[in-house]
């Protein structure tokens, strides 16, 4: 499924330059102990894991739990090596994973 | 008799002395100007500026042709990057129809409603606050002009007597934070002078989107004031004469408040 996310990644770079790779998705990160209007508690729905593979190689992923924000932002750097394709999952609690990509052309 | 509530201490020490004074030129600052770096930075940004989502949303929705015609915004409008660049600027403007002042959200309720004859959005939905946000959006960095017309007067001097009432529990009116205080705290968060650039904003107070009706709303409950309803012609003139208050600023949607 396509993600509905921001990603902020560098077109190109030169071999061995450290970029920055922020990535947010649209997501309400219900938590689960909230009440609705009808008193009844809201089941939790959250993203609970965030992958990230550079030229098919995972270069970074994080555990998300309940208390992360709405939407949430990922910010973290890495080495350019080589051009490629700079791939996002997020698996939410249903187990489905959305994905965005991002290419990269390192000279 | 007031003294009996505990909160009212703090108002005490913030509001004590200060007249009543309209912000003159040179001290007229947007909210954004009052925020963090931090909250400057992700407003700044159009990839860490969360109310992006709803302008793509609206973006989205501005092309869905809708109603027995299937005709969407674009097929009137166009390129709203053109054809509504600075309609969240001069509005609230006069409507014929009606007689009297109506909001950006307003407008485009009534052109969902008459002019595509689909089922209206309400007043708060995420669509609503979407198409609103996309348009609004196409104004950024424009100056607020509120329109020269004098069929809006007495909207915005209904604006203004509003603004300047006590109302609440609390007994404070909406000057004594914005006009009287605005350079200083409350309970951490800056005051500020109220200008309603921004708006639709993304609060992280709400996690999500929110209009300007539900910022003042914020405000009244904060005052144990009954407030207003969503879409009332005292949102509307209130909203009127804080435009007036905010000529000359840029317009900065989605803005991104704490
Ligand atoms: C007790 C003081 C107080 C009163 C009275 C008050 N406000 Fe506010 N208002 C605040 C504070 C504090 C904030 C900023 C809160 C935040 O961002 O967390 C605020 C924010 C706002 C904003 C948003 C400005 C921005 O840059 O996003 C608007 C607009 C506003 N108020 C309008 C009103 C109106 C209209 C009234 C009267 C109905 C009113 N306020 C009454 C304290 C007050
Ligand atoms: C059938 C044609 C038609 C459609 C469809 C339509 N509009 Fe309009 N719109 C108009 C006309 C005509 C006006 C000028 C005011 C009037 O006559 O009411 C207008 C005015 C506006 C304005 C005020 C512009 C300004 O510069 O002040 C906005 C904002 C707007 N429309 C938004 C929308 C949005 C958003 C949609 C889709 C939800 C939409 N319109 C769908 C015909 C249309």
């Amino acid at each position: 499924m396509t993600a509905r996310a921001l990603i902020n990644a560098p077109k190109t770079a030169r071999k061995g330059d450290i970029i920055e790779i922020r990535a947010m998705i649209a997501h309400k990160m219900e938590t689960g102990y909230r009440q609705g209007p009808n008193g009844q508690m809201i089941p939790r729905d959250i993203i609970n894991r965030f992958v990230c593979t550079y030229g098919g190689a995972e270069i970074f992923s994080a555990d998300l739990f309940p208390a992360v924000s709405a939407n949430p932002f990922i910010a973290f750097s890495t080495v350019a090596t080589e051009s490629g394709t700079i791939t996002f999952a997020w698996t939410g609690d249903d187990g489905q994973t959305q994905t965005a990509t991002a290419e990269i052309a390192v000279n | 008799m007031v003294w009996r509530k505990p909160g009212l201490a703090v108002f005490a020490i913030i509001f004590g002395g200060g007249a009543m004074a309209e912000i003159a030129g040179e001290e007229k600052k947007s909210g954004s100007g009052f925020m963090s770096r931090e909250t400057q930075a992700m407003q700044a940004d159009d990839t860490s500026n969360p109310g992006m989502f709803s302008v793509l949303d609206g973006e989205r929705l501005w092309r869905e042709p809708v109603g027995p015609a299937m005709k969407s915004c674009a097929s009137c409008h166009g390129d709203a990057e053109v054809s509504m660049r600075g309609a969240a600027a001069r509005h609230p403007a006069f409507d014929e129809t009606s007689g009297k002042a109506i909001d950006l959200a307003g407008r485009i309720k009534l052109c969902r409603r008459d002019k595509q004859t689909a089922e209206p959005f309400p007043r708060g939905s995420e669509e609503l606050l979407a198409l609103t946000t996309y348009v609004g959006t196409q104004s950024r960095g424009m100056p607020v002009a509120p329109p020269v017309d004098e069929r809006l007067t007495p909207s915005r001097e209904n604006g203004k007597r509003l603004f300047e009432a006590r109302i609440g529990q609390l007994d404070l009116s909406c000057a004594s934070c914005h006009d009287d205080n605005w350079d200083k705290r409350l309970g951490g968060s800056p005051i500020t002078q109220a200008h309603p650039t921004g708006y639709p904003i993304y609060r992280l107070e709400w996690q999500s989107v929110g209009s300007l009706q539900r910022r003042m709303r914020n405000c009244m409950v904060g005052v144990r004031a009954e407030p207003y309803e969503f879409g009332s012609q005292e949102f509307i003139d209130l909203e009127a004469y804080l435009n007036t208050r905010a000529s000359g600023l840029a317009v900065e949607t989605p803005g991104v408040r704490p």
